[in-house]
């Protein structure tokens, strides 16, 4: 075996289900799945404009979807995701700029991540539904 | 050697910079800027438009300001989808030719989808 193959035997860190679950470490989990989602969901919108490019019949069917019990599901999980990748996004713009590291303004920016997305996604839902 | 902080073997290994490691992060957070007001934007419109019919929705979506503001949203989003979830799999594919295969795929299917959406923004706007 080449030098360059050699597996590097270094002391592993303790992985993740030996550490009790905590705001911080399921925020950062809630941060990598919405974004995983939104992915998704950005296909979605452009299959979105797509359709009504198309013929109203195309758009129609698009429509009874997203209509559906599935389809409500969907679009409110859509914007649960993205009021909380946003919200949460901006926190992180926030550590890459060097501010809150502190434990304290952590739990604080976080549970102010979930109120804000849990008001967003719940008053979207009762005006978009009205 | 000097001022170098890798040990002999990191380096023997020769898996250095390849000098591009700040491109994809500094895009990230460019695209996440950008996406802030985009998507503030798009969700409130999403909601009002709720229950508009086949009309009324390619008259909003082919009114010159949201056409620009749509096709940032999407191209701008789909580049950060794509660059978010290049460093997914980088995390969790370990072997390296269903790590390239799955990056490119993403990379592939943003291209198309986004070209798509465009098109059909544009057709809707200019076409009729």
């Amino acid at each position: 075996m080449s030098v360059a193959n050699r597996p590097v035997h270094r002391p592993l860190s303790p992985h993740l289900q030996v550490y009790r679950r905590q705001l911080t470490s399921v925020l950062s989990i809630l941060h990598r799945a919405t974004g995983i989602a939104l992915a998704a969901g950005a296909l979605y919108l452009a299959i979105w404009v797509v359709c009504a490019a198309s013929s109203p019949a195309t758009y129609a069917g698009f429509q009874s979807f997203n209509t559906s019990i599935l389809g409500r599901l969907f679009l409110g999980g859509w914007l649960f995701s993205a009021f909380y990748h946003l919200s949460n996004g901006i926190r992180h713009l926030f550590w890459d700029a060097g501010y809150g590291f502190e434990l304290k303004d952590a739990y604080r920016s976080g549970w102010i991540v979930v109120g804000v997305s849990a008001v967003a996604t719940l008053a979207s839902w009762i005006v978009g539904l009205r | 050697m000097n001022g170098d902080l890798r040990s002999p073997l990191a380096r023997a290994r020769g898996l250095g910079s390849a000098k591009q490691g700040l491109h994809h992060w500094w895009a990230q957070r460019i695209t996440a800027l950008a996406l802030i007001p985009l998507v503030v934007w798009f969700a409130v419109s999403l909601v009002l438009m709720s229950g508009a019919d086949y009309g009324a929705v390619r008259a909003w979506i082919g009114s010159p300001v949201v056409m620009v503001l749509l096709i940032l949203t999407i191209a701008v989003g789909l580049h950060h989808a794509q660059l978010g979830l290049q460093v997914v799999i980088e995390d969790y594919v370990h072997a390296d030719g269903a790590k390239l295969a799955l990056i490119v795929l993403c990379r592939f299917i943003a291209v198309l989808f986004g070209l798509a959406a465009i098109v059909a923004i544009l057709s809707i706007g200019f076409g009729g």
